[in-house]
């Protein structure tokens, strides 16, 4: 055990993992990661709070995550590389562990000029893949970047993400080799949608063999309209979201029970491939959909249920 | 390579002025030039505006290049225009700017904004293609720069967002990781990316202060 997560251990022995993700609110309001922690402790291992998503300030992910913990849930930190240099991230790393927050998950973060402070001083001064590397640094050698050493223990399990339907695509199995050469423990996906390329790249991964070196987790976000899944594939750089999929959501007469539907026939996909070992869903201001989407997946109960183990 | 400037909007620039009543106007015959911002020609119209916004212009000049030593000559040249002035509205981009600043004590003041360095890919088509960071790694990206091309700097890119050789930032703007991957493809040098590029040094960069070197002779 790199970390002891209950992450760790659901992937670890084998399970099939489900994890979530929560928006921090643009504001100051505890009660609002509280309730998304009601309605998802039962139904997933463990759950990411998002690093200013999108570029829009939101509650720091670490302040969110500690909210998470007191409500007996395990989190996920993501961190990302455009806000903050070596010094701050190295930092907030130590923080985290201090305050019991033992899933990182690296990224470099969607562009400044997506959000809502277009005229920011991106930081990047590492991109995610060094980030990863830093983390691991830091937790096997116990080292800081400069050398130093590092006092107390440095439990981490670290994460990260990768897009298979970027471009180049032959290349994106390579960046995830990268990753994992890094130190990624466990590996987010985008949303998927394209099964028909999700396959290929997953065929990819294991013909390298890489699922044995790494844990994938296949991202899913179910649509609940289709105008939304019209502004995904328009405006979302780097989510493939098939015709089909709009125009069943265009022809049915209940959006929300089609984008449920849709997105259950595509776990049943997923499951069906070698080298996925959990999914992440994505349901991002529409968390409520989760316990629905786990349980008529099949999913439940979980196997250490929402409990954080000591 | 050339320095790619654009003009500040008039309102700003009367802005910066505002205190000064006379102005000498400085224009450059290279960089802005070329580009339409600030040769004799803006310079000319330039004046106009002044005027027509009340103000008076003792005199203007174009040095053929401003950034260069010969500045402090043409300034010689005609120190009493200058002296005459409030102060100096000045057209070059910044290094000319500097340069002037150099041997006048006048106020100077930029009418334009020097955006980057960059080269001439076709006709009117100006990019950026080095920030001067002061570790190259143009050897291990086929000479397409990570840091200038890719608008997250990434040195271990592309990130998820390139889609068609696309950049997420601007669909407008090639990937420059798309563009690096393409080259060394082409090289057969792809497998030069399966090293995980180490953090960067950022304390040759813009970090510390003014970058000096002085040579030995
Ligand atoms: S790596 Fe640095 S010096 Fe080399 S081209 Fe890029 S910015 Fe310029
Ligand atoms: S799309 Fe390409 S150029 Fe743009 S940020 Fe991503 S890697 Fe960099």
């Amino acid at each position: 055990m790199k970390a002891g997560t209950n992450l760790e251990k659901v992937l670890t022995s084998g399970q099939f993992a489900v994890t979530a993700e929560a928006g921090p609110p643009k504001g100051t309001s505890a009660r609002v990661v509280q309730q998304k922690a009601e309605i998802l402790r039962p139904y997933c291992d463990a759950v990411n709070i998002t690093d200013n998503q999108t570029a829009v300030v939101r509650m720091s992910s670490l302040a969110g995550c500690v909210l998470l913990k007191q409500q007996d849930v395990e989190p996920v930190m993501q961190m990302v590389t455009r806000d903050r240099n070596r010094i701050a991230l190295q930092s907030d790393v130590l923080g985290a562990i201090a305050l019991g927050i033992n899933n990182i998950l690296c990224l470099t973060g969607d562009h400044q000029g997506f959000g809502n402070h277009p005229a920011a001083k991106g930081v990047f001064d590492m991109d995610s893949i060094q980030l990863i590397r830093v983390l691991k640094n830091m937790r096997d050698e116990k080292k800081f970047i400069c050398g130093e050493d590092i006092s107390g223990e440095v439990p981490l399990f670290i994460g990260a993400v990768e897009n298979p339907f970027a471009d180049p695509f032959e290349f994106r199995v390579n960046r995830l080799a990268k990753k994992i050469k890094a130190g990624a423990d466990f590996i987010q996906t985008q949303a998927v949608y394209d099964l028909v390329r999700f396959t290929k790249w997953m065929e990819m991964v294991t013909d390298r063999g890489l699922d044995k070196q790494v844990h994938i987790l296949a991202g899913v976000l179910p649509i609940k309209a289709a105008g939304m899944a019209r502004y995904m594939r328009d405006s979302v750089p780097g989510i493939n979201v098939p015709q089909s999929i709009t125009s069943r959501l265009e022809d049915a007469k209940n959006a929300k029970e089609e984008g449920l539907k849709i997105t259950l026939e595509i776990i049943e996909h997923i499951r069906t491939l070698p080298g996925v070992h959990g999914i992440h869903i994505m349901a991002v201001g529409w968390e409520e959909i989760i316990p629905d989407i786990v349980s008529k997946a099949g999913l439940l109960p979980r196997p250490v249920s929402g409990k954080v183990p000591e | 390579m050339i320095s790619i400037t654009q003009p500040k909007p008039f309102e700003e620039v009367l802005e910066s002025i505002s205190q000064d009543q006379k102005i000498y106007l400085v224009g450059c015959g290279t960089c802005t030039t070329t580009q339409h911002t600030g040769g004799k020609a803006e310079v000319l119209a330039m004046k106009e505006k002044l005027e027509t916004a009340g103000k008076k212009v003792t005199g203007w000049m174009v040095i053929p290049t401003a950034c260069d030593p010969l500045t402090q000559q043409a300034l010689a040249v005609n120190t009493r225009e200058i002296e005459a002035a409030d102060s100096i509205l000045a057209m070059p981009c910044s290094f000319g700017i500097l340069t002037i600043a150099l041997y006048t004590s006048k106020p100077v003041y930029p009418a334009l904004d020097t955006i980057f360095i960059g080269k001439e890919q076709s006709p009117g088509n100006f990019t950026e293609a080095c920030i001067q960071c002061g570790g190259c790694v143009l050897g291990k990206t086929a000479t397409i720069c990570p840091i200038t091309r890719c608008a997250k700097s990434l040195f271990n890119g592309p990130c998820g967002g390139s889609i068609n050789g696309k950049c997420e930032v601007n669909p407008n703007t090639p990937c420059g990781w798309q563009q690096i991957i393409d080259r060394l493809t082409a090289q057969g040098r792809l497998d030069q990316l399966d090293e995980i590029e180490p953090l960067k040094d950022w304390s040759t960069s813009l970090s510390g202060g003014p970058r000096q070197i002085i040579l030995e002779s």
